[in-house]
């Protein structure tokens, strides 16, 4: 990301529609071709590590049964399954049968790999997507608000509240709301997605969704307000911004037109790069209200060393931060006319 | 941020008195106590806080007010290896690459992006699982993760101090590469690691403490604020909410206090930003 300042005298400072839409494509294919060493280079690593870790496939694999299996079938388990193999024959396997969709067996959860993501994949979509747009209103909101007077009472009240609350951690932001608002004062369930037995309707989930919602919008708020609050201010102070001050258009327009453009550039960026953030809050958030979610299966594919949930998993989330920073950078890159498409 | 110089000095000297008020607490509390923290009275199960058990008892009857002072030792234990580890790390890769650039510091920088890619707690949930219950492997997963920004900083500062008058003295003197690196590039670049070291105090604290919620981390026996907090999961349900409230403050005023130490150290080392600078 680089802001080109400045352009020479006598050049059009914005390159014309046509130029900057091609700048933006051809952004998107650098950022793919990244992509693909990148998650190779990912899922390598993932093998070769597990290889060298004292974890034994077969012992994942077979679970429990694993003490009462005799050697000899252990033997005839491993030739058959092909985890005697060397780490990188495994992964070339894995990686031939990930190409036509095939990820393997979740032993956690005793399915495909591609029915547990198609199935837990939506409830974390809908986790996660209630909780970003809630942050980033609220972000607006405050932050805009805020910035209205800077060093006022506001300002100082969400400077002081967002960094406080910037230093609780999710799982413990999480505990406690269960702590106070579920068990205290009852005034929502404890976890789950639905009452035990209950069919999952609109009203069943939405009453559900309330508590990890807005504890996972709470721990993303903090980032986007103060980012959000410093680049208002930094465009409000600019010369763009004295100047129309000075000719006497009106505050709304100038709030519009020369302020609001230049601030929500950085901020876009700063949302793209919170969604590894985003997704890690999802996994301690799902996990502690036992939402029916992808980003918990993780914690719980990691506890029971479900490795080919684990690694599909990685590999997903890797991809989906990339999308989301390269979304992010376009963006960005729309809003703000300035800001350079990789150099 | 514009603060003035003494409210910064002031923020400092606080988080200091705060940060010397939580260690004495970790260190001098379970010696005082002279019993052992793991020890379990079932008679005293569940208690709230009273003049005999200041942070109430847990499910076990062990008291809280030593548990949460030897847990708080363990993680801030971990999280100073972490932090010195990932600094090493960064600095290494950092120097490294900001001396020989070209070729190598364009490789190196394409590494750093790909590791600031992860999601940090996704890869030491991963290296986690593989080696279960080992020490090491907490460390390793939170060194592993963190070092990035270290070398991003690290090389920016050789970067400077390679074309800075007295490295071209000493190079045109016949010093050699090595020579060149450790006397003047590494020193360039300590202050800017010392800060970072203080910086990734907390985000060590707070990984090996979600780690170890979410029951990944260090093994039972040596419990950390997070392995405190684990318990606290199933106790807050049947209404003890100090076992929460406890552990959870001495986590979040120490992150807290050291974090207010490194922001205000580093001002202190970096001198201040021109006015009014973009970005």
């Amino acid at each position: 990301m680089t802001i080109t300042t400045a352009a020479p005298a006598g050049t059009p400072p914005v390159p014309g529609r046509g130029r900057r839409g091609r700048g933006i494509a051809r952004m998107c294919l650098r950022r793919a071709l990244f992509a693909v060493p990148l998650l190779v280079v990912v899922s390598l690593a993932l093998f070769a590590l597990a290889a060298r870790s004292p974890f034994d496939p077969l012992a994942g694999y077979l679970g429990d049964r694993y003490t009462t299996v005799s050697t000899a079938d252990r033997q005839r388990l491993a030739d058959e399954l092909g985890t005697g193999q060397s780490w990188w024959r495994q992964w070339a396997s894995w990686a031939g049968h990930a190409m036509t969709g095939d990820l393997g067996y979740s032993r956690a959860y005793a399915q495909p790999v591609t029915t547990v993501m198609a199935e837990r994949g939506p409830w974390t979509l809908l986790l996660s997507g209630v909780a970003l747009a809630c942050a980033v209103l609220a972000a607006a909101t405050l932050g805009l608000w805020a910035a209205r007077r800077a060093g006022g009472l506001v300002d100082r009240a969400v400077t002081v509240s967002a960094t406080l609350v910037q230093s609780v951690p999710p799982f413990v932001l999480s505990l406690a709301s269960v702590s106070v608002l579920a068990v205290g004062f009852r005034l929502f369930p404890v976890a789950g997605l639905t009452d035990p037995g209950a069919d999952p309707s609109l009203r069943q989930v939405s009453r559900h969704l309330v508590l990890p919602a807005a504890v996972l919008a709470l721990s993303l708020l903090p980032w986007l307000v103060l980012s959000l609050r410093q680049s208002l201010r930094a465009a409000a102070e600019s010369d763009a911004v004295l100047g129309a001050r000075a000719r006497g258009i009106p505050e709304s327009v100038v709030l519009r037109k020369h302020i609001l453009p230049v601030a929500l550039g950085p901020f876009t960026t700063v949302v793209g790069l919170r969604l590894p953030e985003l997704l890690v809050g999802a996994a301690v958030v799902e996990e502690v209200f036992s939402w029916p979610g992808l980003a918990g299966s993780l914690v719980t594919a990691a506890r029971e060393l479900d490795f080919a949930l684990l690694a599909a998993l990685t590999v997903a989330t890797t991809l989906l931060v990339l999308a989301g920073s390269l979304l992010a950078d376009v963006a960005h890159a729309l809003i703000d006319p300035r800001v350079g498409r990789d150099g | 941020m514009a603060e003035s110089a003494p409210g910064r000095s002031r923020t400092l000297r606080c988080a200091i008195a705060v940060l010397a008020a939580v260690a004495l607490y970790a260190l001098l509390v379970p010696a005082l106590a002279g019993t052992d923290p793991r020890l379990t009275d079932f008679a005293a199960a569940d208690l709230p806080p009273s003049p005999a058990h200041w942070f109430g008892t847990d499910f076990s009857g062990r008291d809280l007010f030593e548990r949460t002072a030897a847990g708080l030792r363990v993680s801030l234990l971990i999280a100073t290896i972490c932090a010195v580890a990932a600094t090493v790390l960064g600095l290494a890769v950092g120097v490294t690459a900001g001396a020989l650039g070209g070729r190598v510091d364009g490789l190196v920088m394409r590494v750093v992006d790909g590791v600031n890619a992860l999601p940090h707690l996704l890869v030491g949930i991963v290296i986690v699982a593989l080696y279960p219950g080992s020490v090491v492997a907490v460390i390793a997963s939170i060194a592993l993760t963190h070092w990035t920004q270290v070398a991003r900083i690290a090389r920016a500062e050789v970067r400077t101090a390679r074309t800075a008058a007295y490295v071209e003295a000493a190079r045109l003197a016949g010093a050699s590469g090595p020579r060149v690196t450790l006397a003047h590039l590494v020193p360039a670049a300590a202050g800017q690691a010392l800060v970072a070291v203080v910086l990734l105090l907390p985000h060590a604290i707070w990984h090996e403490s979600t780690l170890s919620f979410l029951g990944l981390g260090l093994p039972p026996d040596r419990a950390s604020l997070g392995t405190l907090l684990q318990d606290a999961r199933a106790a807050v349900l049947t209404g003890s909410w100090w076992t929460l409230a406890f552990p959870a403050l001495a986590l979040v005023v120490t992150t807290l206090a050291v974090a207010g130490a490194g922001a205000a150290l580093r001002d202190r080392i970096t001198p201040p930003l021109p006015q009014r600078a973009v970005r």
